[in-house]
């Protein structure tokens, strides 16, 4: 018998409103809408989410890591641009 | 639940067999549902079919619990699910058969589905204000029963040659059991009479309503009536409903009493 693979599609929760989508997992399905439905029974069984986002695998376009160095290193001496050399005044609590 | 007023006597025998009923078919299924953890297909389903399972073990408990209250012979949950004998059940006999594949499995959890979500509406406004409290919770829990299992059943009926074949089979099975859910019972008169519940017997047009367009969207074709007429929720079941008895309640069979 022929065994076709599900395609895998990945899965985002928002666990709370205001809060962003998070990569939480992964989720074999024929399609979108079961897609959803088993990203639901996998990952919001004990209340962790109040919306999902599923994206086919494929449609996600990484970054290659091997480039890691020439993407990635340039940055390390930058240290600049870390917001850390200015003295907040005390209202502003939460940067 | 517990800041409701709980509702602690019956309005008639009837009532009490309205609520077991409910409570038996929810069991049950669960029962069978549950019998596919750890053998799905995929990791995936194996997790949605158990989620349904559960959710419906968790309405057999609020049931169960409120038909024992009901009847005030101080029963329980665990001694009505796990003590009572083969013609106490009073489920459908649909919910008894086998799970055989998945094709029959999400058509027998569609078609209950669909029915049991008719009920929960209407039960919204039971008189009974414990079991319209089990409702407003249980119909959510239906709805996605009811979408997912729908769903696979279009995706097996209108898929592959061998998919739409057990799906084909699926509906030729299950099918002629279905008629039960509608046959007039001495319960439901009590029930409607009294305002807990409907007629089981006038859900009949929007059920068909629901399904047979599933059915069409699954290119499966409804087998031709036959008169035969399952009585499970009079007592008198199918020859798989020992088998399923006797795995369910072993436990507490050789160990009356025992708890986690």
């Amino acid at each position: 018998m022929e065994r076709k693979e599900w395609p895998l599609w990945e899965v985002f929760v928002r666990s709370r409103n205001g809060l962003d989508h998070k990569h939480c997992g992964s989720v074999h399905a024929p399609d979108a809408r079961l897609a959803l439905q088993v990203a639901r029974d996998v990952y919001t069984r004990r209340q962790e989410g109040v919306s999902i986002w599923v994206v086919q695998a494929d449609h996600i376009v990484a970054s290659d890591p091997d480039a890691k160095p020439e993407l990635f290193d340039p940055a390390e001496d930058k240290i600049y641009r870390h917001p850390t050399f200015y003295k907040l005044p005390d209202e502003v609590n939460h940067m | 639940m517990t800041e409701m007023a709980q509702q602690t006597t019956a309005t008639s025998p009837g009532h009490v067999e309205y609520v077991m009923r409910m409570g038996d078919n929810a069991l049950i299924l669960g029962q069978r549902t549950a019998e596919w953890c750890g053998h799905s297909p995929v990791l995936e389903e194996d997790m949605a079919l158990a989620n349904m399972a559960l959710d419906l073990i968790g309405q057999a408990r609020m049931l169960l619990t409120h038909a024992g209250r009901l009847e005030g012979r101080g029963r329980d949950e665990d001694a009505l699910a796990f003590q009572r004998n083969e013609p106490a059940f009073r489920n459908l006999t649909l919910c008894e058969l086998p799970n055989e594949d998945f094709a029959r499995t999400m058509l027998r959890i569609a078609l209950f589905s669909r029915f049991q979500l008719l009920l929960w509406e209407r039960l919204l406004s039971s008189t009974d204000s414990e079991l319209a409290a089990i409702a407003a919770k249980s119909i959510k829990e239906a709805r996605y029963h009811a979408q997912h299992s729908g769903d696979w059943v279009v995706r097996l009926g209108d898929g592959t040659e061998e998919s739409h074949r057990r799906a084909q089979a699926a509906l030729d099975y299950l099918w002629p059991y279905t008629a039960e859910f509608f046959i007039p019972s001495a319960a439901d008169e009590a029930a409607a009479e009294a305002g807990v519940g409907p007629l089981w017997s006038t859900l009949e047009a929007d059920w068909e309503a629901a399904v047979r367009p599933l059915l069409e969207e699954a290119m499966l074709s409804l087998p031709a009536p036959v008169p035969f007429r399952s009585q499970g929720k009079f007592g008198r079941h199918s020859e798989h409903m020992g088998h399923l008895l006797a795995e369910m309640q072993y436990l507490q069979r050789i160990h009356p009493g025992a708890r986690w």
